[in-house]
Order: structure tokens, then C-alpha cells, then sequence
């Protein structure tokens, strides 16, 4: 197999005169170098110029709410089950009378935390869930200086009440993905 | 010798002393930008524009690191080291001629603060102590790599003195002064000493890079076998002024390049524009200046260029190659100079 026309034949035969002499290769080299004077930089300078991210891209997760503005999440820990790596935790709690508006159904998470450290962004959390609930989305996860920093709670994982701050993942709703999801046989969580 | 001599001296010397320093400070920058571009990088520009502030940035951050001196070090020779390093890179610029003499009020005033009758045997003589800076700093540090990259140091710079100084010689043997301003004024009207001793201007440039220990001649410092060779145990302005005697070295080699082969302050048709004394000391300064600007270009393009040198080699092109080449030159300049009488 031959990738490219560069490669060479290797031999120890003796250098000729102008190969000992050095020379006229540092003049090439120097050309080459050169050369690189003129060309374009290939550096992005990252907070002022960020690259595209692809539409699918899996980061930062997110727990979203329905149109109403209330928790889709119930708890049922099949994300956990799911996980490959065990990132995820939480706790049930029952919804109390009152809270209505807050939560969906009569269950819900009351602690929710993934470890972005064990998290490996494989997406099966958000198909595990029968209730649309968690979302990754083109956001990056941070650096901190504390690993407990890393252990995400439902502050940092579920989307703002307000309308206009809600995370789109619509572009997440591809077709395939929809009729993938109306096919109960292929669902792993059946 | 009347004060306004003596005044005149004392400007010059502050003049050149002050470029010196702002060339070495400017001369990182440059070093930083170059590396960049010959990467295809974008190079340091968060520090004002295309990063002109940025040596005033390396230079506060440098004053305000810990001040470390080791507990087993040679508190005396562990200053010493830096400060001989900085010392000897500023005392060359001494004898070197900047420019054609300058007129002022009527009296001459050469652009040379010591126009001495040996001016090649003091550079020598200087160069030679060069040597001792970093000597004394790796000793001093008490630690091996720092020992081991001044032993490197101390053996590469005395066998490239060799061959540097036989290259000299040959040059001596055809202008026949050891004074700089005369070498300069021979080589007036484009009779630079470059066309008549290539061989020796060469022999010259390799072991110019040897004795300032830039790349590809840059094992004492030898960061990836050796930390960082003679300097690992400083920090703060300590090594600030052994960083900076590097750059300084660069600039005050390149003005002695350009002075012994590149016709100095000389560029041909200078003398036929018209200008007035001082207009043309002015241009002929500048025209030093831009010798010395491309080989300090040069220096920072052969560094990011070549790797360096593995020991064994070095000593051999050292003692194997250039000191048979540079005597080889000798001959052949003598040989030559007999036949043309």
C-alpha cells in the first residue's frame, strides 16, 4: 500500500561529498522554513473565534421541562441504568400537593447528578429516556479546579423556567431519530 | 582631553548601552514572533499590538518571581555568574564603529566609544571571559545538570575559539590593522572582506553561533536533556540577565559580523547621494543596523531550523573540520597575497 509519493528508499551507502558537506541540506532547510514565513497560521484564537461544532455534537447535558415550564424528569433511573460508565445518580422524591407546577408527574428527581469525570458523552442516557427528559447539547463541559466541581447537581443540569432561555434540541429530533423512537421493539428499555 | 570630550563619551556610552538593551529587549519579541511564524503560529499578541509590550511584560513578570538562591549554592559566585555574563555581553560594543565620525560645532567625533590600535585582540580578550559567566553559574548552583551544562559550555566555547580566532587571523593577514574603524574603511566602495574571504567568513559565522550558544550550538542550555543546562537553579532577574546576555550577545556579534565582513557602516553609492556629514554618519549607522538586524534574522532562522548538535558531533566539527579549515585558509590567504605582490 503507498499513501503518498514521499516515501524513500532506505540505504547505508556512503554520503556523497555534497551529502557530507551538510551544507547545501541546511540551504534547503532553510528554504523550507522560509518558506513557512508566508503561510497562512493555522491557530484559532479559541474564546474570541470558536470552530463549528457538528449538529449532533454530544456535551453538557440537559434536563429539560415541558411547555409549561415543569420537570420532565420522574425519576425513573433508566438514564443510570443506561449509563455505561455509572456518571449518573439520583433520588426519587414524591411530588406534594401544591407543587404542581413544578413537576410533571407525581414522582420526581429530587437530587439528579452526573459526574462529568466518569461521563463518557455517549448519548445512551438521552435514549434511554421514555420521557424526553435529558438532552446533550453543544455546550461544553468546563474546567474547575475541584474534582467535587465536576459532580453536576440539577442547578447545573436543568434548563431555565423562563421561555426564552429554554436550550432548543430540536436539531437533536432528526427524523430517524423520531421514527427510531416510535418502534417499541428496537428500544433497549422495553 | 577638554569636558566636552569627555561629555560626548559619556552620551555615546549611554546611547550605545541603551540600544543594546532595547535591541536584546526587542530581539525576544522577535525570537517569539519568528518561532511562530516559521510554525505557522500567530506568536505573542495579547500584550498591546502584534505583542509590543510583551518583553516589558516578561521583563516585570522576571522582577517579581521568587528571588531563589539554592541552600547549598555559592552565595558569592552564585551572583557572580549572571552578572559576568551581562557585564561581558555589554563591555564588546566598546570598540566597535557605528557610523562615519559625526560634526558637531566644528570638532570631529567618532561614533566609537574606544578606537583602540587592537580592537580584534580586545574583542577576543572579551569573548574569551565570556565564558566564565556561565562557568561560574552552573558551578555555583551545586546541582549536576547545571554543572554538566556548564562543563558543556566551557569545552564547546574554548574549541570554537580556536577555530574563530585563526578565521580572524586570516582576515588580519589581508587588512593588515588590528584596528575595527580601519578594517572599516577598507572594505569602503563594496570591498567588503566577505568576497575576499568567504572560507573565513563562514568559519567565522558557525563559531559565532558556538560562542553565544544559540542552535544549533545550544547544548549548555539543552533543555531537553539537561533542564535548562548552567541556568536550571536561577530564577527571577538572575535569570532575567543570563537570558537576556544571549540576546545581547546576538546583537553585539552581529554588529562584530558586519563590521569585520560585511563592510561595517559601508554600502556602496553612499557617499554619492549628497549628504552632509552627520546626514551620512546618521545613514551609515543605518545601514550597520540593518546588517546587524539580518543577522540577528538569520541567527533566530537557523535556530528554527536546525536541531541541535549531539556532543560527539559538535566536537568533531569542531576540532576535525573548522580548526583544519580555518589553518587551510590561513595558507591559502598567505599564498595568495604572495602571488598578487
Amino acid at each position: 500500500m503507498k499513501l503518498t509519493n514521499r516515501s524513500k528508499v532506505v540505504s547505508d551507502k556512503n554520503m556523497t561529498m555534497k551529502e557530507r558537506l551538510y551544507l547545501p541540506a541546511i540551504a534547503t532547510g532553510m528554504g523550507i522554513t522560509f518558506m513557512h514565513l508566508f503561510k497562512k497560521s493555522v491557530t484559532v484564537e479559541y474564546p474570541a473565534q470558536q470552530r463549528p461544532f457538528a449538529d449532533v455534537y454530544r456535551g453538557h447535558h440537559v434536563l429539560k421541562r415541558d411547555e409549561q415550564g415543569r420537570e420532565r424528569c420522574t425519576a425513573c433511573g433508566l438514564c443510570a441504568l443506561a449509563c455505561p460508565a455509572e456518571a449518573i445518580t439520583m433520588t426519587a422524591a414524591e411530588r406534594e400537593p401544591g407543587e404542581e407546577h413544578l413537576y410533571r408527574e407525581e414522582k420526581y428527581a429530587k437530587v439528579y447528578e452526573i459526574n462529568m469525570l466518569r461521563c463518557i458523552f455517549c448519548g445512551l442516557c438521552e435514549e434511554a429516556c421514555p420521557k424526553e427528559a435529558i438532552f446533550l447539547t453543544k455546550r461544553i463541559v468546563h474546567a474547575e479546579y475541584e474534582r467535587e466541581d465536576f459532580v453536576y447537581g440539577k442547578d447545573k443540569l436543568v434548563e431555565s423556567a423562563d421561555s426564552d432561555k429554554r436550550i432548543d434540541v430540536s436539531i437533536r429530533q432528526t427524523p430517524q431519530v423520531l421514527e427510531f423512537k416510535k418502534d417499541n421493539t428496537k428500544r433497549h428499555n422495553k | 582631553m577638554d569636558a566636552n570630550f569627555f561629555i560626548y563619551k559619556l552620551i555615546l556610552i549611554a546611547a550605545i548601552l541603551g540600544l543594546s538593551l532595547l535591541v536584546a529587549m526587542y530581539a525576544t519579541l522577535l525570537e517569539r514572533k519568528l518561532a511562530a511564524f516559521f510554525q505557522d503560529r500567530l506568536g505573542p499578541n495579547r500584550a498591546g499590538k502584534w505583542g509590543l509590550l510583551q518583553p516589558l511584560a516578561d521583563g516585570v513578570k522576571l522582577f517579581f518571581k521568587e528571588e531563589f538562591i539554592p541552600a547549598s549554592a555559592d552565595k558569592f559566585l552564585y551572583v557572580l555568574g549572571p552578572s559576568l555574563s551581562m557585564l561581558v555581553a555589554l563591555l564588546t560594543s566598546a570598540v566597535i564603529p557605528w557610523g562615519p565620525s559625526i560634526n558637531i560645532g566644528g570638532t570631529e567625533y567618532a561614533l566609537q566609544v574606544a578606537n583602540v590600535n587592537i580592537g580584534v585582540l580586545y574583542l577576543f580578550a572579551i569573548v574569551s571571559i565570556g565564558v566564565y559567566g556561565i562557568m561560574i553559574g552552573g558551578w555555583a548552583s551545586n546541582n549536576k545538570y547545571a554543572l554538566l551544562g556548564a562543563v558543556r559550555a566551557s569545552s564547546q566555547m574554548i574549541s570554537y575559539e580556536l577555530a574563530l580566532g585563526l578565521s580572524i587571523v586570516a582576515l588580519v593577514m589581508t587588512s593588515g590593522s588590528l584596528n575595527l574603524s580601519e578594517i572599516v574603511n577598507q572594505q569602503d566602495g563594496f570591498k567588503w572582506n566577505i568576497f575576499y574571504q568567504p572560507l573565513g567568513f563562514i568559519i567565522f559565522l558557525i563559531c559565532a553561533f558556538a560562542e553565544t550558544n544559540r542552535a544549533p550550538f545550544d547544548l549548555p542550555e539543552c533543555e531537553t536533556e539537561l533542564i535548562g543546562g548552567y541556568h536550571t537553579e536561577y530564577s527571577s532577574m538572575k535569570l532575567g540577565f543570563y537570558l537576556f546576555a544571549e540576546y545581547i550577545n546576538m546583537f553585539v556579534s552581529g554588529a562584530i559580523i558586519a563590521t569585520l565582513f560585511l563592510g561595517g557602516y559601508d554600502f556602496p553609492g553612499i557617499d554619492q547621494l549628497g549628504l552632509s556629514q552627520n546626514a551620512l554618519a546618521a545613514a551609515g549607522f543605518l545601514v550597520l543596523f540593518a546588517k546587524i538586524s539580518f543577522i540577528i534574522f538569520l541567527f533566530m532562522w537557523i535556530r528554527w531550523t536546525l536541531p541541535r548538535f549531539r556532543y560527539d558531533q559538535l566536537m568533531k566539527l569542531g576540532w576535525k573540520k573548522l580548526l583544519p579549515l580555518a589553518v587551510l585558509n590561513i595558507i591559502l590567504t598567505g599564498f595568495i597575497s604572495l602571488l598578487m605582490q
